[in-house]
């Protein structure tokens, strides 16, 4: 792989991490991570939907008129959403019951469209669609981090099955009521990028 | 040509939206059957949990699903003014769908503010009610109930015995309340709390009620109060009011009341 590829695909984790560092789609890693199988769900419709839209964007880069880029990108996102939104509905009902309405909201997601226009307007196809799947790993390494101590530390389990027996069914743990909520999200966040850039102290912000 | 140029615009612009419509409407029209199917499995799934038919633990596969309900469920349509039975010549119960009556200006009706206590404004004026019969002999009766929590409206089945009084079982197949706090109304064990309890009282009005805290042996009429959910008092409250509101006049009253004058039902309770 050439260096320009390894790049694409593994800066983005680490190193030039969408949530961590750009500090964008904070959103969406709020709304869905209060269990882990929504959260799984939604990192795989973003990875498509990302990949997706980074490729058809790289293809029709020569072609977009500069005045309406921002506004065909939006097109192409909302289309690729709707498309997941519907495999959902028709494949696995019951999450998507849960997480439709953010679905729906991975078109307002900041990374798409940061991705789109940042990158795959300037990029080739191949290089595009590795720059979108190493952004939604990412991505998907913050949710997932998020969602285990939320589904754990709020209902003492990982993915439905009982890991701490709660104190409300005779164990010995009890539930901790803020992990359900969304400024929970919000801590954990803060202490991963905390914890990122104490790793990669490059990435602390100076002050002017 | 430059890609700025007037024409090009309009031509991208064109281009664009054209090919994004045909491949999402492609796929909305290719999902469509699986969509409903799938809605129609986890409807009758619920119905299903709720006449005790089938656990959640031990789900049968979603193709077993049709043939339980076809064998053990009775489904009825039926008017809550009057308690009557509608024929299916004049509502078809397979197309009938309380939701979207409930906005239609014949089919739904609004509903007096001072007697919607579970605040849903509008109701169907038909509801499908499904009866677990064994051997013929009434066993069960589910009734859909929906009203609001906290956040959202929650969908949800309430069972009663066929003594149209005692809870067989209450749950809920549509929520958008906080998953931990006000999503436990999914738990059961707090749904367990809510079997043996006695929907109506000696004067066969709407009883039930969900109190702050724990019911003890010790509290007063602990056969109508079921445990608050701590940290969710207004879901656990919205509960409470949409069974009070479904088992009321405005509700399933006249229903019971008919059922229990044809001598349908089995007389006293068992608690």
């Amino acid at each position: 792989m050439s260096k320009a590829a390894k790049d694409a695909f593994f800066d983005p984790i680490f190193n030039n991490n969408p949530i961590a560092l750009q500090v964008l789609g904070i959103c969406s890693a709020l709304a869905v991570t209060t269990k882990l199988d929504t959260t799984v769900t939604m990192c795989i419709a973003v990875l498509f939907v990302l990949v997706g839209s980074n490729v058809s964007i790289a293809l029709m880069r020569s072609q977009i008129p500069n005045s309406i880029r921002m506004i065909v990108q939006m097109t192409v996102i909302a289309s690729l959403v709707i498309i997941v939104d519907e495999v959902l509905k028709a494949y696995a009902f019951e999450i998507s019951k849960q997480i439709s309405v953010f679905v729906g909201l991975i078109i307002t997601n900041c990374i798409i469209m940061g991705r789109a226009e940042a990158y795959a307007m300037k990029n080739p196809v191949g290089l595009s669609a590795l720059d979108g799947m190493g952004n939604v790993v990412g991505y998907s390494v913050v949710l997932l981090f998020v969602g285990f101590f939320r589904e754990l530390f709020g209902m003492g389990t990982l993915l439905g099955f009982q890991v701490f027996t709660l104190t409300r069914e005779g164990g010995w743990f009890p539930a901790n009521g803020l992990m359900p909520l969304s400024p929970s999200a919000f801590i954990l966040i803060g202490l991963f990028i905390w914890a990122l850039r104490v790793w990669k102290p490059d990435q602390v912000e100076h002050e002017a | 040509m430059r890609n700025d140029s007037i024409f090009k615009t309009l031509f991208v612009a064109l281009t664009v939206c054209i090919i994004c419509s045909v491949v999402v409407s492609t796929t909305a029209v290719l999902l469509k059957p699986t969509q409903d199917e799938q809605k129609a499995i986890y409807e009758k799934k619920n119905i299903l949990l709720a006449a005790g038919i089938v656990t959640a633990d031990e789900m049968p596969a979603d193709s077993e699903i049709d043939g339980l309900f076809e064998n053990n469920v009775e489904e009825q349509l039926i008017e809550f003014a009057t308690g009557e039975s509608v024929p299916a010549d004049k509502i078809d119960p397979a197309t009938f769908d309380a939701r979207k009556a409930a906005k239609d200006a014949t089919l739904g009706e609004q509903i007096p503010a001072e007697a919607d206590v579970a605040k849903i404004r509008r109701m169907a004026k038909y509801s499908k009610v499904y009866l677990k019969k064994t051997d013929g002999k009434l066993d069960r009766i589910v009734l859909p109930v929906y009203g609001k929590g906290l956040w959202s409206t929650m969908y949800g089945f309430l069972a009663l015995d066929a003594d149209g009084k005692t809870v067989r079982s209450i749950s809920f197949y549509e929520d958008g309340e906080t998953p931990g706090l006000g999503g436990e109304i999914n738990n059961p064990n707090w749904q367990e709390k809510w079997i043996g309890k006695l929907a109506f009282n000696e004067q066969g009005e709407p009883s039930l009620e969900v109190i702050k805290g724990n019911v003890t042996d010790s509290t007063p009429n602990a056969q109508y109060k079921v445990d608050g959910i701590s940290g969710a008092t207004i879901t656990a409250r919205g509960v409470g009011d949409m069974i009070k509101f479904w088992l009321g006049d405005q509700g399933y009253g006249p229903y019971l009341d008919k059922l229990r004058a044809g001598g349908k039902l089995r007389e006293g309770g068992q608690s």
